[in-house]
């Protein structure tokens, strides 16, 4: 919990500083829109952050959404599938994606990041080549206003995307922080070993989080190919598995495996959108964009670590204490 | 030869978490002279040598080169003093060949900045070295393709190579056949006779009785005595190490005396187990309803093999798995722990433990459904369920949210068996149950063994330390590579007849 405290008193930082030099960061119209970027891309990191905690990463989801988004309007516009069959058939594609990745990975023993980068480059050349390399819209296909609604409308205010992640970011919290698929999912994550010598299924739950990854990639994925209106096969989703990574561990996930928080992963996610928006409200140059964030990222991820070690050595004088304690008694 | 010794360590301490590993230890080799260095695990032999060898720093004390004051921080720092340590698990890159290793950090470079290693040179000379130590193989071979005494052949060439003047062997024969074994002691002699000092670590009291100079006894972290040349025997070291007679020390756990009767049908039994290691031989045997199985062998000797495929983390080619008379399907951890079969692995910091997760976390983790309800933990049962169990076999920690990996070694064993003492076992496997724990936390293990023991559950011990073995089992099993090569009862038992049969010669 402190970790996640640390990077929350970075945020509500950072939005003082900013609001101080440009009131118009508090303005509805652009809490809105950052709000809507928070929830479109935190649902998707936190599926990654999910599969990250396994110890494995997820390279393809930008290019899996680039993918769908395509598909999504193809179905529609082309081939008149129907709204729910459109959109089921893109969420049992991605979980069909995902649950491919973790096949690989947990039974041939192929390293995740090659698995996804070869799913990375592979279903970024699929969606260029189905789509002629054409950007697709959705023309004027009847019905789609409850979509765009959970894209581009509000609820009492608040963007529906950011309704959405609180949804979802709720749902995930419980199954990780308290289910007995999160502690195994936890377990795994950490060693693998001494979680099969427990009797956890450790291939099936890796395999599992995949499959959920791939779950809200498609969400996310349909929720930006209705806030943009437009899918370019080229672009679309291009380099978000990395905001997502980053989200994920400037909340407190570590690359090794086995830590992380739905929390700090949605704080995370916050962080990026409002550097962001920072770079833009603040005039700084856009072509600083991507070190500014590089590094914050750098410099919470330092903070961590070294609140970590201090964390461990209170128990091991803890430890010490207590065995001074014994030694004096006996 | 003057009269200042090459090495002289004095008053070295050393504490860790839970444990003084180390209390005021004195140690000194002459130059050229071979010190065994002795005492039961946990007696502190490895923190003195890791202290010597640079690994890990030491609380108090002096040590002396030359009875000139030296600091030893690194592994680097001993080799400049010219101290080599070969452990136990060898440190060899399996990757590289023979020359690479002999050579590796000080290769001979030519090229100026660019540092091109000198190939020519390198080979000509571990030729030579290798071919010295009378192994006969090209220094071009790969690490990986030699056997394990032929890579320990290899460390000792590179200690000699990079200028040793002491070399610290740790359990060098643990692994080796009997003739290999014979191989190194020769060399140990070559050794002394170019001046160089061994302190060499057994557990094999006759090697001791057979090279050593001089015994430095062990005990608790203290000097528990020295014995000279000729007062090295084994009775003499085993009291030392013990330090009260064996029989003493088992009392309280001791096995019983005969074999359990016998019920037809009951108890656990394996039938024509291969392992994927030893795929030749089969191994059939039986543990009665509150017995004690001993398992017994050198190390390789395919026990830990034998233990996780019954367990099931491990593919065997074909096993019989039958508990009170009904055959089992083991293909995985899973439908051994639903069948009340439990194993207590070798290495519980990898295996056996997440040291990250807490003391809780770790008790409950295989048996987590039983403090959840619809899936969702309930942490205060689970924390209940912890405190219950360190009560039960007294866990020292001071809550269970404590890091596993914060505790000792003794304690963090108990948390490994308090996961399956969740359930109620069946038949519960220990492999190697004390190597490295203290000899306080040991002997509560021996009791909790036999409490199971006569809680009616089969109990096997895996175990390489010959005392342990003889103490604790109603019967031993002896494994040599692969083969069940006997089965003591009781009133067979003797350290000679369980090393005839774990070494391959006819007793």
């Amino acid at each position: 919990m402190k970790k996640e405290l640390g990077i929350f008193i970075l945020l509500v930082v950072l939005c003082i500083i900013t609001s101080i030099y440009n009131p118009n960061f508090l303005s509805t119209i652009n809490l809105q829109n950052t709000g809507r970027q928070i929830g479109a891309f935190g649902i998707f990191s936190i599926g990654l952050g999910l599969v990250i905690i396994t110890g494995g990463i997820e390279l393809s989801v930008g290019s899996m959404m680039g993918l769908l988004g395509v598909l999504l309007s193809m179905m529609l516009t082309e081939w008149n599938l129907g709204i729910v069959l459109a959109l089921l058939g893109c969420i049992a594609i991605a979980m069909a994606l995902g649950l491919g990745h973790g096949l690989l990975i947990t039974r041939l023993n192929m390293q995740p990041f090659i698995v996804t980068l070869c799913g990375l480059l592979f279903y970024r050349g699929v969606a260029r080549f189905i789509s002629g390399d054409e950007t697709k819209g959705f023309g004027t296909v009847a019905g789609l206003d409850f979509l765009r609604f959970l894209a581009n409308g509000n609820l009492f205010g608040i963007p529906m995307p950011f309704v959405l992640l609180i949804i979802i970011s709720a749902i995930t919290w419980v199954v990780l922080h308290r289910s007995v698929y999160g502690r195994y999912l936890f377990a795994t994550g950490r060693n693998p070993e001494a979680a099969r010598y427990a009797g956890i299924n450790t291939k099936g739950i890796i395999t599992l989080t995949y499959v959920i990854c791939g779950a809200l990639t498609a969400i996310s994925g349909m929720i930006f190919a209705f806030y943009t209106n437009s899918v370019s096969p080229a672009n679309h989703g291009n380099a978000y598995e990395l905001y997502g990574i980053a989200a994920a561990v400037l909340g407190g996930c570590s690359l090794r495996g086995g830590e992380g928080s739905v929390i700090g992963i949605v704080i995370g996610t916050a962080l990026l959108q409002v550097l962001r928006n920072l770079v833009n409200l603040l005039d700084i140059p856009s072509s600083l964009d991507f070190a500014v964030m590089g590094a914050v990222i750098l410099i919470g991820v330092m903070a961590d670590q070294i609140f970590t070690e201090r964390r461990n050595r209170r128990q091991i004088a803890l430890m010490r204490e207590m065995s001074a304690r014994e030694a004096q008694s006996n | 030869m003057n009269n200042t010794p090459l090495l002289e360590m004095e008053g070295i301490s050393k504490r860790f978490p839970g444990v003084v590993a180390l209390d005021r230890v004195d140690l000194t080799v002459g130059a050229g002279e071979v010190v065994a260095l002795i005492g039961e695990n946990g007696a502190g032999k490895s923190t003195l040598m890791n202290i010597l060898g640079g690994a890990i720093a030491r609380d108090g004390g002096t040590i002396k080169i030359n009875g000139a004051p030296v600091e030893i921080n690194s592994p680097r720092d001993a080799a400049a003093y010219g101290i080599e340590f070969i452990h136990q698990e060898l440190s060899v890159l399996d990757n590289l060949d023979v020359a690479a290793n002999i050579f590796l950090r000080r290769e001979p470079t030519f090229g100026g900045p660019l540092k091109l290693i000198d190939r020519g040179r390198i080979y000509k000379e571990a030729d030579v070295l290798v071919r010295k130590l009378g192994l006969d193989i090209s220094s071009r071979t790969l690490l990986s393709r030699l056997s394990i005494a032929q890579q320990q052949l290899v460390e000792i060439a590179r200690a000699l190579s990079a200028g040793a003047r002491m070399i610290i062997m740790d359990e060098p024969t643990s692994s080796l056949t009997l003739t290999e074994t014979r191989r190194l002691l020769e060399i140990v002699h070559d050794l002394k006779s170019q001046n160089v000092s061994v302190i060499y670590i057994s557990h094999r009291l006759h090697e001791v009785e057979e090279i050593a100079d001089r015994a430095v006894v062990l005990r608790d972290g203290k000097n528990a005595g020295v014995l000279q040349r000729d007062e090295i025997n084994h009775e003499r070291m085993v009291r030392m190490m013990v330090g009260r007679d064996l029989k003493d020390f088992f009392t309280a756990a001791g096995g019983k005396e005969g074999v359990p009767a016998k019920n037809e049908g009951q108890g656990f039994e394996v039938r024509r187990l291969r392992t994927l290691r030893y795929p030749k031989h089969n191994i059939s045997f039986n543990v009665a309803d509150g017995e004690v199985l001993g398992f017994a062998g050198l190390v390789g000797a395919g026990r830990s093999e034998m233990a996780r495929a019954i367990f099931g983390v491990e593919d065997a080619h074909e096993t019989e798995v039958v508990l009170d008379g009904k055959a089992l399907k083991i293909t995985g951890p899973r439908d051994a722990i639903a069948h009340g079969i439990y194993l207590v692995p070798e290495d519980r910091r990898q295996s056996g433990l997440i040291v990250d997760f807490n003391v809780r976390e770790n008790i409950s983790l295989p048996n987590l459904d039983a403090y959840s309800s619809a899936k969702i933990i309930n942490f205060s049962k689970e924390s209940k369920a912890a405190i219950d169990a360190s009560k039960a076999i007294n866990i020292k920690t001071p809550t269970p949210e404590m890091r596993a990996a914060n505790l000792s070694g003794g304690n963090q064993q108990k948390v490994v068996l308090a996961k399956w003492l969740t359930f109620a076992p069946q038949v519960l496997i220990f492999d190697e149950p004390t190597r490295g724990i203290d000899v306080g936390a040991k002997a509560e293990i021996y009791q909790l063994i036999r409490n199971l023991a006569a809680n009616g559950v089969s109990v096997i011990v895996i175990s390489s330390e010959m005392e342990e073995v003889l103490g604790i089992s109603d019967r031993i099993a002896v494994m040599h590579e692969g083969r069940l090569t006997g089965i003591l009862e009781r009133s067979q038992f003797s350290e000679e007849a369980v090393m005839h049969l774990a070494t391959g010669t006819e007793g």
